[in-house]
């Protein structure tokens, strides 16, 4: 079993075809979408958690390729230095995906690896600079 | 009615009772006030956040020869000092930023390093480099001075913050189509979030919102040492609008402190840097509310739905200095993650660290329970509403005549 997140941009003529259905059915793969969106130019863009056996995982991403769907690898990765985070929350509203959330009991700020598409947002805003960007 | 001298012997002999501004408030619903204000003697208050107008004095210690740094050039790490003083007596002030720092010239500038990150790392028992011009005197010969500094073996190295710890402060949001980045944060276009930067009820000056405890004086947890107000703070100004409960609905009070730097921790002082803003320093503050009769009680019981702000634009109204609320809201509804404003729903962030503030409120009432800090009386008062003392704008006059 792997886990990937990719990025996948596609042309217009694919923003309305079941892509990401036919992966789950054809190739077994399990998938959660990190985010989806429709740029100004009706091109779509979306962040994917692809899971599943490697040669489907391949299998998959070849098919992808033939439907003219741009992939990228989600290459970046966002770490949070524990010690310099003052759990202040002013990235809660930033963050497009939820991956930094307030922890309504104890008041600190939850950051979820997991979720995060690394668009970087709260990097530059975090003010003691707790986020890194890891390549 | 109690007196500070009572609640002072009550800590030496160990019997004394503290709460905190958050449990205060569960205890007051469910004994009433009059039963709290017997049984409670303190009740302490905190907040974690950037605060500007911070900065640090020292004296270095005289070389061989002597040098003068009034009047010549100072920095540390690159990060310039104020030197008008005497010889080897110098300020670092929290938002200042080396030379070469491009600043907002590619906009927005990052800021990662100024005065409070130099703080920050003297704290941390960190190295700093110290480089000096002076221009030389028969008494002050040496010119030039460069060398490693720290903490521990330089003279003074005192704290002192000439205004922290804002009775309440706006929430700040961008009606513009554009990013703008502010002291407040980055702000999003079109309301995309709301930035407010107080620790509600957990606050110092809101529980206390009359000025009657806390005064000149008063000693304090200070960037995680020992401190003192000093003075009220810069642009204090206790002749605002008041809910009934007597707290602002705008920025009031202020506070000026000061403490000894050594003794503080760097967990408590965190440089920060502003995106498209600054440099700055969060700095942690803990006060102390002695319990003196029934009203300490009901003012300190105060809870986040009874604090009220204003929602502020600030691609427009702040900056060119225009009055005018988009909506009130609570700290409850803040804290909460989305307010509404105008009918549109706002999700908001937090510029100050509740969760540091609880700690610090925590770390105060094990410091007096365990006898370790006894409480100060003030030496004289802030100025409050009765004093009509105001902030004032700035008159502009062309010429001196
Ligand atoms: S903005 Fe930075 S310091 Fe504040 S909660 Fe987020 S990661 Fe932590
Ligand atoms: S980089 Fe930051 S803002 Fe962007 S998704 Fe990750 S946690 Fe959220």
């Amino acid at each position: 079993m792997i886990s990937r997140k990719i990025v996948l941009h596609f042309p217009q003529v694919l923003v309305d075809q079941p892509i990401v259905y036919k992966l789950v059915k054809d190739f077994d793969l399990q998938f959660n979408i990190l985010k989806a969106s429709v740029t100004s130019g009706q091109e779509g863009l979306m962040v994917l958690e692809l899971t599943g056996k490697k040669e489907n995982f391949d299998k998959g991403i070849e098919y992808l390729k033939s439907c003219a769907v741009l992939i990228e690898p989600l290459s970046k990765d966002v770490i949070r230095d524990e010690e310099k985070c003052t759990h202040c929350g002013v990235c809660v509203p930033v963050c497009p995906v939820d991956a930094l959330v307030v922890e309504p009991q104890t008041r600190k700020i939850i950051f979820e690896n997991k979720k995060c598409i690394a668009c970087e947002l709260c990097v530059k805003i975090c003010p003691p600079r707790a986020m890194e960007v890891r390549f | 009615m109690k007196t500070i001298k009572e609640i002072n012997e009550k800590i030496k002999r160990g019997d004394v009772v503290v709460v905190t501004a958050e449990e205060v408030i569960d205890l007051v619903e469910k004994k009433g006030v009059r039963k709290v204000a017997e049984e409670v003697d303190v009740v302490t208050t905190a907040t974690f956040g950037p605060m500007c107008s911070s900065g640090a004095y020292f004296n270095i210690g005289h070389s061989k020869p002597r040098i003068k740094l009034g009047g010549g050039v100072c920095k540390l790490n690159d990060v310039p000092c104020y030197t008008g003083f005497a010889a080897v007596d110098i300020y670092l002030g929290a938002t200042a930023i080396p030379d070469d720092d491009p600043r907002n010239k590619v906009y927005p500038g990052e800021f990662k390093y100024g005065g409070g990150h130099v703080i920050h790392e003297l704290v941390a028992g960190k190295p700093v480099y110290l480089e000096a011009i002076a221009y030389g005197t028969d008494c002050y010969p040496r010119k030039k001075l460069a060398t490693a500094i720290n903490l521990k073996d330089i003279n003074e190295a005192v704290l002192f913050n000439i205004r922290n710890c804002y009775q309440n402060y706006n929430v700040a949001v961008n009606l513009s189509d554009k990013m703008i980045y502010t002291y407040m944060g980055a702000l999003k276009p079109n309301m995309g979030n709301a930035n407010y930067c107080s620790a509600g009820q957990l606050s110092p000056l809101l529980k206390d919102p009359y000025y009657k405890s806390i005064g000149i004086g008063t000693k304090i947890f200070l960037g995680g040492g020992v401190g003192f107000v000093a003075w009220h703070g810069t642009q204090h100004n206790p002749s605002i609008p008041r809910k009934d409960n007597g707290v602002p609905k705008v920025p009031g009070g202020t506070l000026a402190v000061i403490g000894d730097l050594k003794q503080m921790k760097a967990k408590w002082l965190a440089g920060e840097s502003m995106y498209g803003y600054g440099a700055t320093l969060a700095v942690g503050i803990g006060v102390p509310i002695p319990v003196l009769n029934e009203e300490t009680i009901k003012s300190a019981a105060v809870k986040d739905e009874e604090i009220w702000t204003q929602v502020i634009n600030y691609a427009h109204d702040y900056p060119q200095c225009i009055a005018g609320s988009l909506a009130e809201v609570n700290y409850s509804q803040l804290k909460s993650g989305k307010i509404t404003v105008q009918g549109k729903e706002v999700p908001t962030g937090n510029l100050s660290s509740y969760s540091k503030a609880r700690e610090i409120t925590e770390i105060l009432k094990s410091w007096i329970v365990k006898g370790d800090f006894l409480l100060s009386e003030s030496v004289a008062p802030l100025p409050s509403v009765e004093s009509g003392y105001s902030f004032k704008p700035l008159k502009e006059s062309p010429s001196i005549s």
